[in-house]
């Protein structure tokens, strides 16, 4: 087991403002926005946590977090 | 549900942040709080200072001992705070304008110093809170409210300064490389001496706005495919370094005694 195996992405879509930054920078490519414009995760498969959508977020409104 | 990070050393009551959309901002600002935290520093020994302008509202959200003094003097301050504490680590958060325009005079001379406080520099190329004039970091040629038939100035190189002018540790790094810059950030309040890092930042607002630079995942795309490591360029051909802008460890000086090193021991010689 990885030891990001029992992360997951977290959105806190309340503290998006929509910059798109982490969007751009996925080296996966596997966000994208909601109706509102803010960040969604489209397809969570794929994503390889590698934390840089959490690292250049400047609104803190997505992160690696615990699995519940 | 939170990001640990931010729920541990910021004040949440103060989130979400008043900064732009795509302002870099606070790319600097969780940075500097994971590598306090990588450093296991107690929340009680640090104090973070700043001046003026839309980066010095970030000790605003950060919840140690912190200090949000007037425009340029953030160093002066943090002089008094760390001749007073020395025991304490004195990290000033400065802007391009706050720290090389109206506060120029103080960054030498606690370079000189060698004063132990690391500063932090949010350099966005521009006077963000006021509305876009061009500052001592914004490039020749380029738009600023105060310059608009394009600025006429040559620009700092703020980490280059610092380090001519004594810092004993001295680099810069982007809001791209955030990694790179956070490991800076904590190399820098590790060293015992005057530190400085320059982080190139994003202001969408007013100095990508006024030179046409899209959106601010343009401009920090711009960052990754301008800057490369000082390490690595030593290495390039020039034909491969043009238009390119370096970043990293520019100076590492051990074993310059620190400020208040000094003024303690004259404080024990007259003693005795
Ligand atoms: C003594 C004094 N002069 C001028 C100002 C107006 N002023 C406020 S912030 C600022 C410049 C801000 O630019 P910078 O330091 O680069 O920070 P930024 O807002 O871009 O983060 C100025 C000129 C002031 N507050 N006090
Ligand atoms: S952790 Fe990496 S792969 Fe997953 S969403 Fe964030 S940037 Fe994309
Ligand atoms: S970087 Fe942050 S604020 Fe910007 S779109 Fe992504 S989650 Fe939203
Ligand atoms: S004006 Fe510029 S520096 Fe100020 S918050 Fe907006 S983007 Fe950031």
């Amino acid at each position: 087991m990885g030891a990001r195996d029992n992360q997951e992405i977290k959105i806190k879509k309340e503290w998006c403002k929509g910059c798109g930054i982490c969007v751009t920078f996925c080296p996966k490519q596997v966000l994208g926005y909601d109706d509102e414009g803010k960040v969604a995760m489209l397809d969570s498969e794929n994503c390889i946590k590698c934390g840089q959508c959490e690292m250049r977020c400047p609104d803190f409104a997505i992160f690696l977090g615990g699995k519940e | 549900m939170n990001n640990p990070i931010v729920e541990k050393y910021f004040r949440m009551d103060n989130l979400p942040h008043i900064w732009c959309p795509g302002c870099g901002n606070g790319i600097i600002m969780l940075a500097l709080a994971k590598a306090i935290d990588s450093l296991g520093l107690d929340k009680d020994k640090v104090c973070v200072v700043s001046g003026i302008g839309c980066s010095s509202r970030a000790p605003g959200y950060l919840d140690f001992n912190t200090l949000h003094t007037t425009h340029g003097r953030a160093l002066a301050f943090a002089t008094g705070v760390k001749l007073a504490n020395p025991e304490l680590e004195v990290i000033v958060i400065s802007g391009d304008g706050d720290a090389s325009a109206i506060g120029g005079n103080h960054l030498i001379h606690a370079a000189r110093r060698n004063i132990g406080i690391t500063t932090i520099v949010f350099n966005n190329n521009i006077y963000g809170m006021t509305g876009g004039q061009y500052s001592p970091t914004t490039p020749n040629g380029d738009l600023g409210t105060t310059a608009p038939h394009g600025n006429i100035d040559r620009p700092f190189d703020i980490a280059q300064l610092a380090a001519a002018a004594g810092a004993t540790y001295a680099a810069r790094s982007t809001v791209y490389h955030a990694n790179q810059m956070e490991k800076m950030i904590e190399t820098a309040i590790a060293h015992k001496g005057f530190s400085m890092v320059e982080v190139i930042s994003t202001c969408p607002t007013y100095y990508g706005r006024k030179n046409k630079k899209g959106s601010a995942a343009n401009m920090i795309a711009f960052l990754k495919d301008s800057f490369i490591d000082v390490k690595v360029a030593e290495k390039l051909p020039e034909e491969k370094k043009a238009g390119k802008f370096l970043m990293g460890e520019f100076k590492k000086e051990e074993g310059v005694v620190e400020y208040t090193v000094a003024y303690e021991s004259i404080i024990e010689r007259l003693k005795k």
